[in-house]
């Protein structure tokens, strides 16, 4: 696989970007790569049924080690009421002042670790995260996030040539100044942002939505500029299709 | 490495159960999970509850939210495992009223409830619940029940046959085992029907003792409390799937009412920049996750209208799985615009779950108005039917719209629909009873 090492930023504005989220998991997984999935927002059955209509099995990819799941929800319903002593990938869910993601980034690190075994191993490792605003409402501060990014991206991207994609809201003019801080932050650390954005017109029931694709840090030194594409979606019950701004079949 | 990322330890009883669950994939503990969809194999195990339907596009078990109109908006119903909430309107006149709407229809039912309150006594709540209009003769029925008597005759059957489908359980009897149903909230529910269902009530003052011990996480004391009693109610009960041996599954209705407001401890109406200011958002990732895994489904009303802090409504919509909002049109402008002449209030449709699917049951319609009459809350796709076209296009032009000025300052997230109404002309707005044919008409 030629990209390797990258950050893709997944973005919405005023729509729901989850349908990229699981794009991306059902692609690495047909791609042979080893995943980690940081599921905070929902809970696995959800994804696994979702990833069945996009051809997928997650219970059997988790079955063979090639799938790895951190299920926030379920999770946190452990570390809130029945809390130990040892470090748990959650457990700035039990601190009044959310310290640092330390224990969720060790996590993904021993996830994700490549092991030596005489066996094929996986391809380059993935980290996928649905979703980090969740976390600045759970009490983290953006810095922290973007630290834990920072170390996962040194980890995994650099270290192991893997791929890092997160996804995060975009809040638009709510005057969030955390998520905001976050989002900048990490839209100059991404090689590619992916921004599904809700029309400017409003509601339609033919295209739900517009996605701008954003490409920094070129791969080949010669390209100066960022390149950009638009293209708009609908999204239906298996997949989503894309077609050019007005292109609707829809409106042709 | 196959590991589900719970603790290694698996000593928890409901954790070990779930987790052998989910990598067997042949459990009775198929429907544990509100996610089970129609198309698993095990679906003949699957036992129906009373109250609850699959949802046709997906599977999705739903439950009634007590008003018929409302759960056509909302895809066919409240999705099992999801959190309902109802920004409140500006007087809280309107919002009390789904709220008992959805707990009455727990009782027909036959399901649990849990009622929290800061305010008010769950058990003065429950009083004020509106009466299920239900046949008369079927009434005596149901007496003739409760006191454990056989059935009389048939006659009665065939008078009232359609209550021949009721199961009959032993010592809970159930109202009916349809799907939603019709309320007259001028009545109040009959007491034998409150006393034979089960309930929990949270009433704050009660729970809070009077030493204030600092919670180590940064909740309020009043969600801390609220939280672990929830969790109690659900492990203990069984509704996340414990106890296998209970045979009789049955969901379980939380209704919070006025979460948010400064009764509970929290201070995010009160000012803009607070110090529990994750307090709200963390209790509802925790009832979120509380929900998830059991068979429960939770309505909560918060006045966001009193929330300053733009970024706390946007996160608390984000965290929440459908949100409702209800504007009434009390003291504002639009009581005496006279499009809205006929109705109480709007109802917005701001957010609704894409649960085990990429797509989700959107209605084409987006505006709703909903009329309070002396029994019937009812909601209406709002269109002036009785002005004709031309004196409503002057109107129009005269007074816009006062959508277009008032801005409903419950989101960030602004209503992709109002953005419609503003840069499209105002025909096209009106467009849209013409467009529905058939589906614009009232529900009562």
């Amino acid at each position: 696989m030629s990209v390797q090492g990258k950050l893709t930023l997944l973005c919405d504005a005023k729509t729901d970007g989850s349908f990229l989220v699981h794009h991306f998991l059902s692609f690495y997984l047909k791609a042979n790569c080893k995943v980690c999935l940081v599921a905070l927002i929902q809970s696995f059955s959800h994804y696994n049924i979702v990833g069945q209509k996009l051809g997928v099995s997650l219970t059997a990819a988790r079955e063979r080690g090639q799938l790895v799941v951190l299920e926030g929800l379920k999770s946190g319903v452990d570390v809130f009421f029945r809390p130990r002593e040892e470090p748990h990938p959650l457990q700035f869910l039990r601190e009044a002042n959310a310290g640092d993601l330390q224990p969720l980034y060790a996590f993904v690190r021993d996830a994700l670790q490549p092991v030596d075994s005489g066996e094929a191993a996986w391809r380059c490792p993935v980290l996928l995260v649905d979703d980090l605003s969740v976390l600045l409402s759970l009490g983290v501060g953006p810095v922290a996030v973007l630290d834990f990014v920072h170390y996962c991206r040194a980890t995994v991207c650099q270290e192991w040539k893997g791929n890092v994609v997160c996804l995060v809201h975009d809040s638009g003019d709510t005057e969030d100044e955390e998520s905001d801080v976050l989002l900048n932050g990490l839209s100059h650390q991404s090689h590619l942002i992916l921004r599904a954005e809700g029309l400017a017109t409003g509601f339609c029931k033919d295209v739900h939505g517009q996605l701008r694709i954003l490409w920094r840090r070129p791969l080949q030194p010669t390209t100066h500029r960022d390149r950009s594409l638009t293209y708009q979606y609908k999204i239906q019950d298996k997949s989503v299709s894309f077609f050019a701004k007005g292109m609707s079949p829809a409106v042709l | 490495m196959a590991v589900a990322g719970t603790s290694g330890t698996g000593t928890r009883s409901t954790g070990s159960m779930v987790a052998a669950a989910s990598t067997n994939n042949v459990t009775s503990f198929q429907r544990r999970g509100p996610r089970a969809s129609g198309a698993d194999s095990g679906c003949s195990r699957l036992v129906s509850i009373a109250g609850t339907r699959r949802s046709v596009r997906n599977g999705q078990l739903l439950v009634s939210t007590g008003l018929p109109a409302l759960d056509q908006f909302l895809g066919g119903g409240l999705a099992v495992g999801t959190v309902l909430l109802i920004e409140e309107d500006k007087y809280n006149i309107y919002s009390p009223l789904l709220f008992n709407y959805f707990l009455a229809e727990g009782i027909v039912s036959g399901h649990a409830l849990l009622v929290a309150s800061a305010k008010e006594d769950p058990a003065d709540i429950l009083q004020k619940l509106p009466a299920p209009l239900i046949d008369h003769s079927y009434k005596k029925e149901c007496d003739e029940d409760i006191c454990g008597h056989k059935m009389e005759s048939d006659i009665k059957m065939k008078i009232a046959w359609r209550y021949q489908l009721f199961p009959k359980m032993e010592g809970r009897p159930v109202l009916s085992s349809g799907f939603g149903h019709d309320y007259d909230i001028s009545k109040r529910i009959p007491q034998e029907l409150i006393e034979t269902s089960k309930w929990h009530g949270f009433f704050l003052p009660e729970k809070i003792s009077s030493t204030f011990n600092v919670e180590s996480c940064s909740l309020t004391s009043g969600y801390m409390k609220l939280l672990q009693f929830i969790q109690n109610i659900i492990y203990e009960e069984g509704f996340d799937g414990s106890n296998p041996q209970k045979k009789q599954k049955n969901i379980l209705r939380i209704g919070i009412q006025n979460l948010g407001s400064p009764l509970w401890g929290d201070d995010i109406c009160c000012a803009e920049n607070c110090d529990a200011s994750h307090s709200l958002t963390k209790f509802l990732y925790i009832l979120r996750a509380l929900l998830r895994t059991s068979l429960s489904a939770c309505i909560i009303t918060v006045p966001t209208h009193l929330i300053q802090n733009k970024a706390v409504i946007a996160r608390v919509t984000n965290l929440s799985d459908t949100v409702v909002g209800l504007e009434s049109f009390i003291g504002s402008e639009k009581e005496t615009n006279p499009l809205y002449k006929d109705y109480h209030g709007l109802i917005h449709i701001r957010q609704i779950p894409r649960l085990n699917n990429l797509i989700y049951d959107i209605s084409d319609v987006k505006d709703l108005a909903f009329k309070l009459k002396k029994k019937l809350f009812t909601i209406e796709i709002g269109s002036p039917i009785s002005s004709s076209l031309a004196s409503l296009i002057a109107q129009l032009v005269k007074n816009p719209p006062a959508m277009r000025k008032t801005s409903v300052p419950f989101l960030g997230r602004e209503d992709p629909l109002e953005k419609a109404k503003v840069t499209h002309s105002s025909i096209l707005a009106w467009r849209i009873p013409w467009t529905v044919h058939g589906v614009a008409k009232s529900w009562t």
